[in-house]
């Protein structure tokens, strides 16, 4: 078992004349693959809802919300990240409150409660709860690390996410997937064995079961019949009549349309408003129409990257909190990208995930900013431990 | 208190490498899963989808060619084209509940349609308009057009099911003064625009009406016919007549307007698309005269003509089987068709179940014991048997006996001892009797086989639909009946011996008997032929034996009358005339209208130059039971060497064939020959 001892403050690099935050080193590729992906967005954005000139076009705004995410990304990346575990019961309590906020509060959006509406926007609470989730599941986990054998501290965890998630989950399936996943990749990371692994997996099978064959059996509605319908839509589109078979044979339609380099300004699936939602659910397949194979493949590139160097920040962490975390957020960004890439070319059902960075949103974009400001944190945090001990640089 | 877990680490652990070159392949997997994907979509199967998305943002609306015009043998045009306001509705401006009801019932009703037959239950009905605003807004619209709101909706909503982008079009040749209105008050029809359209325009009237046909949209029974496939649903097609048997070359090819539109279905502006000029159809040329015509058409429309009775005139060119003329009276506008028709008008045309009306070509469509017009074939069938010869002779004394039954020459008249050539002249039904008990006890069907072989009972195959193969009387058909009988007594539990009275009236249950024959050797009973099928048979007279397909349709010319190509008809038969046979039977026919004996001798008078135009021709009074009248028929042919013609008249409930066909036939060829055709008088022969 991982036997540790000390503290986890930081070890001061040699002295320096600039401020200790900013001698902190970051990883370029990441910075690399995220500062791509905002400006693939911004573009794109921008050629399919209208010029980057008027102040509320969704561009303009976009850019907004990067500019914001931004600045928060790189304060949190100054920061060490482990200070955050001693504040993870507020953290926790935070995310709940927010989850609970939005269940009470929020407004209705295509028959979800997502968001609390302010003046002026809305919060999705629940982006920014994955986030929190991640940091404060981080930190239960670490504590129980030394109970790994133990089912109770497997039980334990999958309560701590389970209880977020539920909440989630009752308002917006695919959202509450994203904790489940966080909860199995924490699990994962922090070493908890096969054998609860496999009896997670078996539970999971079985109250599956129950809430799409028992419950119905007995009337109760736990999954309402448009989300069956989504589930279901992917796997014949043209067979299902309605809004999901609809959105996925014209996402289809237009990324195939794209062809290797694109359609360019003669796109029609997007600009004529063919693709649905292309702002939020589908801006990969706006993209794949207007830039082809290649703009795709780039935008997909780009993901791999930071994926890469997500799983990279994970083993250089300095310690076991820092690679947890990072072990949520690379398997939090990898799930949204793979649903909802997945959903855009036709392989996966239809949901509300967002694609991190490229679907207009403040709340996913600061969210998404904030988690890989968490990223070069650890990133940072690792490097300076690692210098300080003398060891070869970790990349 | 727990003492706190440090989670300072050392570099990696195994275990945590392990999991994280897991995660490191797991990801990489997802990643190749949507890269192949991607490439798949993209790059292998990317036209395909190029192509969806294309007819995705590209309405199609169909810019309509002109129909080509149809001429006759002289360039003189029969139909032509000209333009027409249209009043129509903008799909776009109705509400959606009107969208909705249309699109629901269409797939109720296409559910409906889809069923085998016997078991698609009743039509479903539209359901009523769905807003009272738009009540009001159909209402408005009705009073100006004449007609109801309901009637509106029940149009819009059949066109919302066809092409449910395309205007609704709500009447067609809308008077001046009813565009202006309507134009001026946008406010009070939101959506109704007018446009042009052609239609078809009929230069010469109601002559040959019924060999044109009306055109217009396709109906749902045409839509599934393999002539029609490829055409839109909506397209205008000829639904009869030349129109229909041509269509493929009056057509033409519609042009092709694309319009792109958003996902909505709104137009986009300044969309660059090319559109498809139409091609304007083929000119179609018809072997009609059109003088011949209006020839037929008047002497059967006028004083000849007293009691104004319907009828058919045919003329034919007897060795190519061209129809030179074809008119049915009565006749009508054919124009009609081109505006909105009321039930009332169209049940009018069409006739009731037991008088077919003016739309009907009764030269083709109406089948009718012919009478004495049918002797040259007994006389033929006779002569080819050698049951007799031209010189065997008969003591006509007005009756003979037939089986346990007296039949007699109409009047009784009496003829002394004549032979073929003057049997034929006269009509002897004694003679012709006499001939058909012959044949019944010693020929066999010879009669039936010899009126198949000359073209009655089959269709003749001229170039026009709907035409009737009319029925020739035999022992197999007395069977068929008999069953027929026998099955219906079956269903309805009546004793099958039951008296004909009680029985279902298809069939009184003899059988073929000696009086069938009789009745057949001179045109009557149960015989039933048309006009148009007496003329091949009398044209198989005039060219020796050569059975002709008759057809209207003669070449197919472009737009600018170029010469496109030749129409076929089915080849002719022939059919072995000994040409001793048919010279007896020639005399008759010639000395029976060139005689003062013959029946229609005095119908030519002494004024027609029979040496020039010799006149072939024989008359005949059919009996029809149940008619007030007999029917008069005339059959006759110039034998002309350069321009021979058969033409055939049929008057129905007019009498005598002599009285009232007979002088229409000889207008006809005055015309055709330009004699003085005012001297056409009624002959005055009683002979049947």
């Amino acid at each position: 078992m991982l036997a540790r001892i000390g503290d986890g403050a930081v070890n001061e690099p040699p002295a320096s004349r600039l401020p200790a935050g900013l001698r902190l080193p970051f990883d370029p590729l990441l910075a690399l693959a995220t500062v791509g992906l905002m400006i693939a967005s911004v573009v794109s954005l921008n050629k399919t809802t209208g010029a980057l000139g008027s102040a509320h076009s969704f561009a303009m705004r976009q850019a907004v919300f990067f500019a914001v995410g931004s600045v928060i990304a790189i304060v949190m990346s100054r920061i060490d990240y482990s200070r955050l575990r001693e504040l993870k019961y507020g953290v926790y309590g935070l995310m709940i409150a927010g989850i609970l906020l939005v269940a009470v509060f929020g407004g209705v959006t295509k028959g979800t409660r997502r968001a609390i509406e302010l003046p002026g926007f809305e919060v999705q609470a629940s982006e920014l709860c994955k986030v929190l989730l991640v940091v404060a599941l981080s930190a239960f986990a670490v504590d129980r690390a030394r109970g790994l054998g133990e089912r109770d501290t497997t039980a334990r965890l999958v309560l701590v996410a389970m209880v977020p998630a539920t909440l989630v989950m009752a308002s917006d399936l695919g959202t509450g997937l994203v904790y489940l996943v966080i909860l199995l990749a924490t699990l994962f990371v922090v070493g908890v064995g096969w054998k609860h692994f496999a009896g997670l997996i078996a539970l999971g099978v079985i109250s599956i079961t129950f809430v799409l064959v028992a419950a119905p059996a007995v009337g109760v509605t736990v999954v309402k019949p448009y989300q069956v319908d989504r589930l279901t839509a992917f796997l014949n589109p043209s067979g299902v009549a309605g809004q999901a078979g609809y959105q996925q044979n014209q996402s289809r339609i237009a990324i195939g349309a794209g062809q290797k380099t694109g359609r360019g300004d003669r796109a029609t699936q997007g600009p004529l408003k063919f693709l649905p939602e292309q702002r939020t659910d589908f801006p990969f397949a706006a993209i794949a129409e207007r830039w082809g194979f290649v703009g795709a493949g780039l935008v997909l590139s780009l993901y791999a990257l930071l994926i890469w160097r997500g799983l990279r920040i994970l083993t250089v962490a300095k310690n076991l909190y820092g690679a947890l975390i990072a072990g949520g957020i690379v398997a939090m960004l990898l799930f949204q990208v793979f649903i909802n890439v997945g959903m855009n070319v036709g392989i996966m059902p239809i949901t509300g995930i967002p694609l991190p960075l490229l679907s207009y949103g403040g709340s996913s974009v600061i969210s998404t900013l904030l988690a890989i400001g968490l990223l070069q944190s650890i990133y940072a945090q690792g490097r300076a431990t690692a210098a300080a001990k003398g060891r070869g640089r970790p990349f | 208190m727990m003492e706190p877990v440090s989670d300072r680490r050392p570099p990696i652990t195994p275990q945590l490498a392990l999991r994280v070159a897991i995660f490191g392949g797991f990801a990489f997997a997802l990643f190749a899963i949507v890269f192949f994907r991607l490439w798949y979509l993209q790059v292998l199967s990317g036209d395909q989808y190029l192509a969806q998305a294309n007819s995705n943002r590209v309405r199609v609306l169909p810019i309509p060619a002109p129909r080509g015009k149809i001429v006759d043998r002289n360039d003189k045009v029969i139909v032509e084209n000209t333009f027409a306001a249209v009043l129509e509705i903008d799909p776009a401006s109705l509400p959606q509940q009107e969208r909705d009801l249309a699109a629901q019932w269409g797939s109720d009703e296409g559910r409906r349609d889809a069923k085998p037959e016997g078991h698609k239950g009743e039509p479903i009905p539209i359901p009523g308009i769905p807003t009272a605003a738009l009540r009001a807004r159909y209402q408005r619209l009705a009073r100006v057009l004449d007609t109801s709101a309901n009637q509106i909706h029940r149009e819009v909503v059949h066109s919302l099911v066809l092409v449910p982008y395309s205007a609704v079009r709500l009447k067609t040749g809308i008077p001046r003064s009813i565009l202006a209105y309507v134009r001026e008050r946008p406010e009070l029809f939101p959506g109704v625009k007018v446009s042009q359209t052609y239609v078809r325009k009929y230069p010469q009237g109601t002559l040959a009406a019924q060999l044109l046909g009306p055109v217009g949209a396709m109906t749902k029974f045409e839509a599934k016919e393999p002539r029609y496939h490829g055409l839109p649903t909506d397209a205008s097609v000829g639904h009869n007549g030349v129109e229909r048997a041509y269509d493929k070359y009056l057509r033409g090819k519609d042009g092709i307007q694309r319009v792109q539109v958003d996902a909505n279905g709104r137009p986009v502006a300044n969309s660059t698309l090319k559109n498809t000029p139409p091609a304007a159809g083929d000119r179609v040329r018809l072997s009609l005269d059109l003088g011949l015509e209006d020839a037929a058409q008047k002497a059967i429309e006028g004083p000849l003509n007293p009691g104004s009775h319907a009828g058919a005139v045919v003329a034919l060119d007897p060795r190519s089987g061209e129809v030179l003329a074809m008119d049915s009276f009565p006749t009508f506008d054919p124009s009609i068709f081109t505006k909105q028709l009321t039930d009332a008008r169209y049940k009018a045309l069409t006739g009731t179940g037991k008088e077919a009306g003016p739309l009907f070509n009764r030269a083709i469509s109406s089948a009718y014991p012919v009478g004495s017009t049918f002797k040259p074939i007994t006389a033929l069938a006779g002569l080819d048997a050698h049951l007799v010869t031209p010189a065997t002779t008969v003591d006509d004394t007005g009756c003979t006996q037939v089986g346990e039954i007296k039949r007699c020459n109409a009047k009784h008249e009496q003829y002394g001892t004549i032979d073929m050539v003057k049997a034929i002249q006269v009509s002897s039904d004694v003679y012709f009797y006499k001939l058909g008990i012959l044949e019944y006890y010693h020929g066999g069907l010879i009669l039936q086989k010899w009126a198949r072989k000359l073209g009655l009972g089959r269709d003749t195959g001229i170039d026009l639909p709907n035409e009737y193969a009319g029925l020739i009387p035999d022992p197999a058909w007395r069977k068929r009946l008999a069953n027929a009988e026998l099955a219906c007594r079956a269903k309805r539990h009546i004793p099958a011996d039951a008296p004909a009275a009680q029985g279902c009236g298809i069939s009184d249950l003899r059988q073929y008997n000696l009086g069938d024959t009789v009745n057949l050797a001179i045109g009557q009973g149960d015989l039933q032929a048309t006009p148009l099928q007496m003329a091949v048979v009398y044209s198989a007279l005039e060219n020796g034996g050569t059975i002709v397909t008759p057809h209207l349709g003669l070449d197919v010319e472009s737009p600018s009358a170029e010469l496109i190509q030749h129409l076929q008809s089915d080849p002719a038969r022939h059919v072995a005339i000994d040409p001793a046979d048919l010279a007896v039977v020639r005399d008759g026919l010639h000395l029976g209208a060139s005689t003062p004996e013959g029946t229609s001798g005095d119908v030519f008078g002494t004024w027609w130059d029979q040496s020039k135009y010799p006149v072939y021709g024989k008359t005949g009074t059919a009996t029809r039971l149940g008619r007030p009248n007999d029917q008069s028929w005339y059959a006759a042919y110039v034998p002309d060497a350069k321009r021979p013609i058969v033409v055939v008249v049929t008057v129905e409930d007019a009498g005598f064939g002599a009285a009232v066909a007979a002088p229409i036939a000889c207008k006809v060829l005055a015309e055709y020959y330009k004699q003085d055709g005012s001297k056409c008088s009624p002959g005055s022969a009683t002979a049947l």
